[in-house]
């Protein structure tokens, strides 16, 4: 992050403001996600981004952490994951060593000792604890389908009142709430409970235009040719049923892939030896050999 | 309700034609299936209030990302965007037909004779009716009267399949096993830091996940009542582990409607969630749109998948071949539930059974409720 792009720098006052802004970081936005993160950023609520992997969900996220000028913290989400790991949790050796020590020093109120004992030291901050006290923050809860259902109900709390309560310190409330972006592959459903409180988008694939600017603004590096060429190669894989369609992430693998081998436009050896970038399928790699890369070659 | 709703740029008069239209709009959506609740509603106004009222696209994303809330509504909500604000105002649009529960219409004619056949029965003779109980269990339902199927449907509430555990990513406390250091200082701390026993943990086990896929084209048609109360019972049993899906011509996911306490509700329910009733079977097909769009991110990795289907398949079985291939590869154990196994000289001939054969480790029979006990048992040990 360059340290000049602080929220002052941008003016977010409607939709296409956020999509410029946006677009100086590298991301471009369509009119929906721009709609998305415009509003996610008035309204204060979360937004719950679903779609394809390697559709740009994530990168969202870093992108609106260097537009807001906040700190980008994530919460990786697993099967498993608990208040301990996601909140807050207790530093317990350090409190025993810290009442070991007040006993030789000669302690002698119980109340204080007990009090010094919870203070804000000996608390660990876990993401969501760090994204509350930390201002202007941006939130990635990241993959939320991949933690259990119990785990939505902690976040619920967090996500309607931007505060966190500790039994034995209180209330944690965010001055500035964090700007919380949760995404989801899809693997379960997520509760209905959860996805009310938050502006739910669905992320697509982008269109060819857009993604032929993404690959010359993310690659400056390469040619017209080849970014118009791997845009039309990857729109057309979309359209051919495969086992796993390539994101915006793969053609990006891609396109920098056949770079780096010296190309300037698609052709079908290099095509053929860099499809591992972009194809991750040993089924779908003879489809496309035997359909898309053959028309190329004749 | 009140709405603070404050469109800055329109004057008091179109303020309020402005909130009618949307609440309309609203009420449309909700007819179409879209789940636009009040709450939600409430949302959109207030997105739109960030937002220009006067632009259609604005008008579409603030609804669409408040009142939405999964890939399936975007379609229906767009419908009724174009319906809406297409220029006439739907009064209720049918986004899918919806016809009854075939087994279930049958059976709702039968039920008077039902209620009369009971109170014929004056005093009950308990050993003739656990013997009847008996032989209703190993009966193909397809030979039932509609007064044994009634008293069958009651057997359902004792089914309860369960999956065996698998080790989860938690701890959980245990006698032995690995020290659990935060419980033991804790436990320190609570004595004033005198060193106390030490406490153990160990990983604990969480049901696998239960996937059931179930064929509901016209040759299965005699068991669907019976299959889908069996995934009734199991979405009962673990409702946050148990995935129902419905196989015909199309993939449809009947989780949810199956979450409904009251089993002829549920079964209404996700009958009326099922385009597809007794149609033709394109298995390979919908294998691959289950896959695709929900075994493949997750669903069916791990789990334990049933899929319940008599091997009709027209054509090529190729896709049909590669699709199970996959299945197998995702899933934990694949078990394959055919009504015509508990047939006499029953040969698993249909050409998707023969694709499918190399890729199943259990083949169970699927046409009594003993079969079905059966089957609880085989889900148990998978």
């Amino acid at each position: 992050m360059s340290p000049d792009s602080s929220v002052e720098e941008f003016d977010l006052a409607s939709p296409a403001d956020v999509a410029a802004a946006l677009e100086t970081t590298g991301y471009l936005p369509d009119a929906g996600l721009s709609t998305a993160a415009f509003l996610a950023l008035r309204m204060h609520r979360p937004l719950f981004l679903e779609g394809d992997a390697g559709v740009g969900k994530t990168s969202l996220a870093l992108a609106l952490s260097r537009i807001t000028g906040g700190k980008l913290i994530r919460l990786q989400c697993y099967e498993g994951i608990d208040a301990s790991q996601a909140l807050y949790d207790w530093d317990f050796p350090r409190q025993v060593l810290h009442l070991r020590a007040a006993e030789t020093a000669g302690a002698s109120n119980a109340d204080e000792l007990e009090k010094s004992l919870y203070d804000r030291r000996f608390l660990i901050s876990r993401p969501i604890l760090q994204a509350i006290e930390e201002p202007n923050s941006v939130l990635l809860i990241d993959e939320i389908d991949r933690a259990d259902d119990e785990f939505e109900a902690f976040l619920l709390e967090v996500l309607a009142d931007n505060a966190v309560t500790i039994p034995e310190v209180g209330t944690i409330r965010a001055e500035h709430p964090p700007l919380v972006v949760l995404t989801s592959n899809r693997t379960r459903e997520v509760h209905d409970a959860l996805k009310r409180r938050c502006l739910y988008h669905w992320v697509a694939h982008p269109e060819f235009e857009r993604e032929v600017q993404i690959l010359r603004t993310r690659l400056p590096d390469i040619t017209d040719k080849l970014a118009r060429d791997v845009a039309s190669a990857v729109a057309r894989m979309r359209d051919a049923d495969l086992l796993k369609p390539p994101g915006v992430a793969e053609s990006l693998d891609w396109a920098q892939a056949l770079h780096l081998l010296g190309a300037r436009e698609l052709d079908p050896e290099r095509a053929a030896a860099t499809l591992g970038a972009v194809l991750k399928y040993q089924e779908d790699a003879i489809r496309i050999k035997n359909t898309v890369l053959a028309e190329l070659a004749s | 309700m009140q709405f603070n709703y404050t469109p800055v740029n329109l004057p008091e008069g179109e303020r309020r034609d402005a909130v009618q239209v949307m609440l309309g709009f609203a009420r449309t959506l909700r007819h179409a299936g879209v789940p636009a609740s009040q709450d939600r509603v409430h949302a959109m106004l207030t997105a739109l209030s960030e937002l220009d009222i006067t632009q259609p696209d604005d008008v579409y994303w603030a609804g669409r990302m408040t009142l939405c809330s999964d890939p399936e509504d975007l379609e229906r909500y767009d419908t009724g965007f174009a319906l809406y604000f297409g220029g006439h105002q739907a009064h209720q649009v049918p986004v899918t037909q919806s016809p009854a529960l075939p087994r279930n219409s049958a059976l709702d004619r039968d039920d008077a004779d039902v209620a009369a056949g009971e109170e014929e029965e004056d005093q009950p003779d308990f050993t003739v009716q656990a013997s009847r109980h008996e032989v209703l269990r190993s009966k193909d339902v397809v030979t039932l009267t509609p007064l044994e199927r009634e008293q069958l449907r009651r057997l359902f509430a004792l089914l309860a399949p369960r999956t065996s555990g698998r080790r989860s990513r938690r701890y959980g406390p245990a006698s032995r096993g690995a020290i659990d250091r935060s419980r033991s200082v804790r436990r320190m701390l609570r004595s004033g830091g005198e060193p106390d026993t030490l406490l153990r943990r160990r990983r604990r086990t969480t049901p696998r996940r239960l996937v059931l896929l179930i064929d509901v084209s016209g040759s299965m048609s005699s068991y669907a009542d019976l299959l889908l109360r069996f995934a009734h019972a199991a979405t009962r049993a673990t409702p946050a582990r148990t995935e129902v899906f419905t196989l015909g011509t199309r993939l449809t996911r009947i989780t949810r409607e199956l979450r409904i306490r009251d089993p002829d509700r549920a079964l209404t329910a996700a009958g009326s969630a099922v385009p597809d009733w007794s149609g033709g079977t394109r298995l390979g097909d919908t294998l691959r749109a289950f896959l695709d769009r929900w075994g493949q991110r997750g669903v069916a990795r791990g789990a334990v998948v049933v899929l319940c289907s008599d091997g009709w398949e027209r054509g090529e079985t190729t896709e049909l071949s590669q699709q199970l291939a996959r299945l197998a590869r995702l899933a934990h154990k694949f078990i394959w539930v055919n009504p015509h196994k508990g047939k006499d000289g029953f040969a698993p001939l249909t050409a998707g059974m023969v694709a499918a054969l190399p890729y199943v480790d259990e083949l169970v029979a699927g046409h009594s409720f003993k079969s079905l006990e059966e089957l609880v048992r085989v889900i148990a040990d998978a």
